[in-house]
């Protein structure tokens, strides 16, 4: 019984992350940072609007943004691509992570995405080396880089703006290797056991944290939290975000500021050193 | 099926046909492509290619590493690093026991073997990933090893070669896994600093957190003919698009046509191939 109630949790807390009513990379454009100057395109291929990117201020701090956005209503899911990248996606957002690193500014992204896209085109155009070039120069960035998990970290298409020197994570938000649905259709050859994979993946910020794989949670607020009814009210999430957001951003900002103290290098040592523990295996 | 009747005399007397069967099998092999019964001795000195159609058969790690090093000469590495079971995951059966049951099956600690020796005379680190080891998928002792070949190469100013064939991160370890994907990454962060060459070979198959890592990551990228190389796998595009997907989607030669490797390269001519671009990657000029 007690086993049951903990897969329903795991469960919830995926359905949370993936609420429409949570904000995404552009609420919090306009709720904790100022003058955003939007950025588009990879000057190789198109715009990808699943991700978006740009300049902006947070405490008249000068930083560069980069998050997923999968937009609330059908017209803008599509738009969105329901925050499915494709490579122009992840190769945009390393066109912007360069320039913050040529003008020393600092990086704050955002992940919120079910997972990279898997279509036809984005297979033609790389996408499979598009994340895998972002996760190798995200790495040796010259420049500071935070990482927010703010609604559904959807494997590699998540990772491939998530690799930075601090790493956030929303109280309600997830980050796994594979959707619970997509895990369930492979293990249990049953997409409707997505609870208990839910369960099995661990893959809640107190689970993350526990293995090292996040830096911080940010709490959230108590009605930030969606009983799967349809009498929930809609917005309550964007309105009792107030508090929660100040915190964000607090965290963001100071972050920043300790991570600024320190030489590249030696920023460098710490964001390699964070990593390369990650795992654990028998020897 | 004339050539198992011929070989019918050969067989000693038994009505058992399992029996029968288990020991043809250990004498041919049947090409899955054309069906034309290869020895298993001719085949293993075409480097598991059919001589008929040039079909490439799957091939194991060990089999890989005795291939590339010069004189099938090197010192394996790791071999200790193996799968916990992080989680506690339980699917339809215990992570743990698949552990135990793929050990068993394969013969193998882990779904990769690496070494340390010479080919074509440079200092050479290589992995070898084998689908028999839970479809060949990354974990965190997967992880763990490759990251060590990577900064063995940083360290001794070495080469490194990695040989590519899986199914994806492990899910069985869950984000641990996802996050091999990062430190292999950063690892060759470094190995590119330092100017040292990784040469990635693509075999069939290789799929979705492998490829969106190291393995398209390499300096020159190498793929086996006719190897399945992509991100998501065609049954997930499929379903996502809704449609059949065309013929040769995701082979080595639409991925060469995309530009996204750097040649095909048949597997009897694999080991000639690295030695020339190690050759230009690890030689100085006068
Ligand atoms: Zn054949």
């Amino acid at each position: 019984m007690e086993n049951k109630e903990k897969t329903n949790e795991s469960f919830e807390r995926v359905q949370n992350a993936r609420h429409p009513d949570r904000p995404y990379t552009n609420d919090l454009l306009r709720i904790i940072f100022e003058g955003f100057i939007e950025l588009h395109g990879d000057r190789r291929f198109r715009d990808d609007p699943a991700i978006v990117s740009g300049f902006a201020e947070i405490n008249n701090l000068k930083v560069a943004v980069i998050g997923h956005q999968k937009g609330r209503d059908m017209n803008q899911r599509q738009h969105r691509n329901f925050g499915m990248p494709k490579p122009e996606g992840y190769r945009k957002a390393l066109r912007i992570m360069n320039l913050a690193e040529k003008f020393s500014r600092p990086i704050v992204t955002f992940i919120d995405t079910p997972g990279a896209y898997p279509g036809i085109d984005a297979e033609e155009r790389g996408q499979a080396e598009a994340i895998a070039f972002n996760l190798r120069e995200m790495a040796h960035l010259k420049t500071t880089v935070i990482v927010v998990v703010l609604g559904e970290g959807g494997s590699g298409g998540a990772l491939a703006i998530g690799v930075g020197d601090k790493i956030l994570m929303l109280e309600n938000a997830v980050y796994s290797v594979i959707t619970p649905e997509g895990c369930a259709a492979i293990l249990w050859k049953d997409s409707g056991k997505a609870n208990l994979a839910a369960e099995s993946l661990k893959l809640t910020a107190e689970e993350l944290l526990k293995f090292n794989l996040i830096d911080e949670i940010i709490p959230e607020q108590e009605n930030w939290s969606y009983p799967q009814t349809d009498t929930y009210e809609v917005n309550i999430s964007v309105d009792n975000f107030g508090k929660t957001a100040e915190f964000l951003k607090d965290r963001i900002f100071r972050n920043i500021l300790e991570l600024e103290k320190l030489t590249i290098e030696e920023k460098l040592n710490l964001r390699f050193e964070k990593f390369r523990k990650m795992g654990k295996w028998i020897s | 099926m004339a050539w198992f009747r011929r070989n019918k005399p050969k067989i000693e007397e038994s009505n058992d046909d399992e029996v029968r069967k288990v020991r043809t099998e250990g004498i041919f092999i049947k090409c899955p492509e054309c069906e034309n019964p290869l020895y298993r001795r001719e085949l293993r000195e075409s480097h598991h290619v059919c001589t008929h159609c040039d079909y490439h058969f799957r091939l194991g790690g060990r089999e890989r590493l005795d291939e590339l090093f010069d004189d099938g000469n090197y010192e394996k590495l790791d071999e200790e690093i193996t799968s916990g079971d992080p989680l506690g995951f339980v699917d339809t059966k215990p992570y743990i026991e698949r552990i135990e049951a793929a050990k068993k099956s394969s013969g193998l600690p882990e779904a990769i073997v690496s070494g340390k020796g010479k080919v074509g005379g440079h200092l050479t680190y290589a992995g070898a990933m084998d689908m028999s080891f839970i479809g060949g998928s990354m974990g965190s002792a997967v992880g763990e090893k490759i990251t060590r070949l990577i900064e063995r190469a940083t360290e001794t100013r070495g080469a490194v070669i990695i040989f590519s064939a899986s199914g994806g991160a492990r899910m069985q370890e869950g984000t641990l896994s996802l996050m091999q994907m990062a430190k292999i990454s950063a690892a060759l962060a470094r190995l590119h600093d330092a100017r040292l060459p990784f040469i990635s070979i693509l075999t069939d198959p290789t799929t979705g957190g492998v490829t969106a890592s190291f393995a398209m990551l390499g300096d020159v990228i190498v793929a086996e003919p006719k190897a399945l190389i992509g991100f998501a796998g065609p049954r997930v595009i499929e379903q996502t698009i809704r449609q059949k997907l065309p013929k040769g989607f995701q082979r080595s030669e639409f991925l060469l046509g995309h530009g996204m490797v750097d040649m095909v390269v048949d597997r009897r001519e694999m080991r000639e191939t690295l030695i020339r671009l190690l050759d230009f990657m690890m030689n100085k000029n006068l």
